[in-house]
């Protein structure tokens, strides 16, 4: 168990919710992999915090990083009930109204 | 050198990282959401091995008890429940397939590398007084922005997701036609 290894699964984590957010068309599922690529994100910031530095700053980071992510997901969660009523539908790519 | 921390380590990043993965490629999406669970408590128990038992008890109460029931209430009332079809179509596979394969590779070879001088000696002590100390007087200002933040998400979300009365009239937010 050392640093590598941890930032070897933050990576891993990344990938995969790159990957999600890349492909999935239901902006649920997006939200989800928003939401692993901020723990991936945050294993990076306790890992470096645990091994490298001599502060905790990383894991005060990574507090404010879980603080933005719940926000985030309350504020998406009424943003796709509007869109659902509006629309009838979640899919990303149906939410061109704005568009010219 | 492997002790019995080095195999609970194995055992959660296995967990985390394959659950993971299934998040990633299941096509139902209630089981992505399941999925989602797992990897979160596997997050918990890695931020246990590195000495981060407050952020893990705050990853167990935030996301497993808060943002994954949020999730779970958005996939259920955004899929109309006479279509049960609650799959979600997948697109672009092979690209976004080869674009993360390789910048996982890229992180993963700079992980491996010796570039980060580490700390000399670990220790594991407990970190919520800390936290809270450091909160209150260096990080005072992130802080208070958090909760300012917090209170405007929580208006904001309730603002957008209450229902449409035709008595009040809103003005801001025109329907699109």
């Amino acid at each position: 168990m050392t640093l590598d290894k941890l930032l070897v699964i933050g990576a891993a984590l990344f990938c995969c919710g790159l990957y999600t957010i890349l492909t999935r068309r239901n902006a649920v599922a997006v939200l989800m992999g928003v939401e692993l690529v901020l723990n991936a994100a945050n294993i990076n910031f306790v890992a470096f915090s645990h091994y490298v530095s001599q502060l905790i700053g990383g894991q005060i980071f990574a507090v404010f990083v879980i603080v933005l992510a719940a926000a985030e997901a309350a504020v998406a969660l009424a943003i796709f009930l509007r869109m659902f009523a509006t629309t009838g539908t979640v899919e990303v790519d149906m939410a061109d109204h704005l568009k010219g | 050198m492997t002790g019995p921390a080095d195999v609970i380590f194995y055992v959660l990043a296995a967990l985390t990282v394959g659950s993971a993965i299934f998040v990633a490629t299941l096509p139902n999406i209630i089981y992505a959401a399941v999925a989602l669970l797992f990897t979160f408590c596997g997050v918990a128990g890695l931020y246990v091995l590195v000495s981060a038992d407050f952020l893990a008890a705050t990853q167990v109460l935030v996301y497993v008890g808060g943002i994954l029931v949020l999730i779970m209430f958005a996939v259920f009332l955004s899929n109309r429940i006479s279509s049960v079809k609650l799959s979600n179509p997948v697109h672009f596979r092979l690209p976004a397939a080869a674009i993360c394969l390789t910048l996982f590779g890229v992180l993963a070879y700079t992980a491996i590398s010796p570039a980060f001088v580490l700390k000399q000696e670990i220790t594991y002590q407990p970190t919520t007084a800390r936290i809270g100390e450091l909160l209150m007087t260096r990080y005072l200002l992130p802080f208070e922005v958090a909760s300012v933040l917090l209170l405007a998400a929580l208006i904001g979300a309730a603002l957008l997701s209450r229902p449409d009365r035709p008595d009040i009239p809103r003005p801001d937010m025109e329907e699109p036609k």
